[in-house]
């Protein structure tokens, strides 16, 4: 049976009816649209599917929508209301993705740690993107880009 | 990844409500972070008919410390253990378990709590509630008791948690004076990884030594005979060497897919020998800082 609930989604307030059984992912890419947050592993190991819930980072795959009620959440796409984040610019130019199927999940995890730590060190930018898979770079451009975006040295 | 089984979803707002729905419904499952649960949904490990979601109740994300007792509720994340004050003061040990609990994104929504009631052997909270002697505070709704850890295990994903009880939070008893601690966690790279070992060691001039291990016996075990004979030995190169013969005796390791046996038991007395040796340092107010990655 479907329930009404109300989220607040990349700023704006949204009523929405979803089963209690329904992923949030699914919910924000097949309801709502969203598709920057995408399936990869469906089980928490991948972080492609990385969104803020309350602001903080959470793995979309494993979260009831239900569980979101009154609750906001944040894709990729309120993060870029203004247009591209400092860390996208500095990806695009390093060219840090090849596919990009992981790229928003980067970016949402890139954006949490520069605003809970702006001056990351490079091993505290690796544990905070640990969590996140990509199967074309080998990760250092990625990394490279955070680096470059936050000005850190070692 | 869609779940199957149907099932209802209450989030109720006070505890009186969560027991009387425990006991009408036999077939339902208490909800914290999910990051187990979910996934256990969609596998169909689990086919609960009512999901009840408790992070709507107020007073259980508490991080708490009074006489020598700390209590972390059942609504603390592993993220609240590495940033919480208290902890960084009265056992920073705890922090450097949380940060090696999976990614940023997971440990933001799950629990310690969460983690000891799904009772995977390679959990990482077990073998920290080992060596700080905890005590599982559970309650059926009419009164409330303390279970201690060693009891709470009954085996991989088995606990002695009935089907109409909750946990509350967990009870840590923090020795006396100055006390250290290490964790190291055995993974098969950096970052996000199930444990293929872990081990856990705190050490203070008034209660001695307190060993444990996880992910090398069906449930996290304490090695209460190397701690024996740490109380009438001091730390060498030769009580060393017998305390790694003894380590055999106190787990029963499996080969899987992250680690053979044998290189559990070996590595396993590396990391106790490592352990026991940062620990010494940091009691003395050297050693690494903590939250360092040992391994």
């Amino acid at each position: 049976m479907k329930k009404e609930i109300t989220v607040k989604i990349n700023g704006e307030k949204r009523k929405i009816e979803v089963r209690p059984t329904e992923i949030l992912l699914d919910v924000l890419r097949d309801t709502l649209g969203l598709k920057s947050p995408k399936c990869g592993c469906g089980r928490g190991d991948c972080g492609t599917c990385a969104v803020l819930l309350n602001g903080k980072s959470v793995k979309s795959c494993l979260v009831l929508a239900i569980e979101v009620d009154k609750q906001e959440v944040t894709t990729l796409e309120g993060l870029m209301n203004d247009g591209l984040l400092e860390v996208q610019e500095k990806m695009l130019e390093g060219n840090s993705f090849q596919c990009g199927f992981c790229a928003p999940g980067f970016v949402v995890m890139s954006h949490e740690l520069l605003e809970e730590n702006p001056k990351p060190t490079k091993e505290e930018i690796k544990e905070a993107l640990s969590g996140n898979l990509c199967r074309c770079t080998g990760y250092t451009p990625i990394l490279e880009a955070v680096e470059k975006t936050c000005g850190c040295k070692e | 990844m869609t779940i199957i089984n149907d099932f209802d979803y209450i989030r109720p707002t006070n505890l009186k409500e969560v027991f009387k729905l425990l006991n009408q419904n036999k077939l339902a499952k208490l909800l914290a972070g999910g990051t187990d649960l979910i996934g256990n949904l969609k596998e169909e490990m689990v086919k609960p008919k009512l999901i009840i979601d408790i992070k709507s109740i107020k007073g259980l994300n508490k991080i708490k410390y009074a006489q020598n007792e700390l209590f972390i509720g059942a609504l603390v994340t592993f993220d609240d253990l590495i940033h919480s004050k208290v902890i960084m003061n009265k056992c920073p040990v705890v922090m450097e378990m949380a940060k090696t609990v999976a990614s940023k994104a997971i440990r933001n929504r799950a629990t310690m709590v969460g983690n000891i009631c799904s009772a995977v052997p390679c959990m990482d909270s077990g073998a920290i509630l080992h060596v700080y002697e905890a005590s599982v505070v559970v309650s059926d709704g009419k009164k409330k008791w303390d279970v201690p850890v060693k009891k709470w295990f009954k085996g991989p994903r088995k606990t002695i948690l009935k089907k109409n009880e909750m946990v509350m939070g967990v009870k840590l008893a923090i020795p006396k004076g100055n006390h250290s601690g290490v964790y190291m966690k055995l993974g098969r790279y950096k970052g996000e990884d199930l444990a293929q070992a872990t081990c856990a060691v705190i050490m203070s001039k008034k209660e001695g030594v307190k060993i444990s291990f996880g992910s090398v016996a069906p449930t996290p075990v304490r090695a209460i005979t190397i701690e024996k004979f740490l109380k009438n030995n001091l730390l060498n190169d030769q009580t060393i060497a017998e305390i790694k013969k003894m380590v055999e005796n106190e787990i029963s390791p499996i080969d899987d897919i992250r680690a053979s046996k044998e290189y559990r038991i070996h590595m396993v007395k590396v990391m106790l020998e490592r352990s026991l040796k940062i620990a010494h340092e940091r009691l003395n107010g050297a050693g690494v800082v903590y939250g360092t990655n040992h391994l």
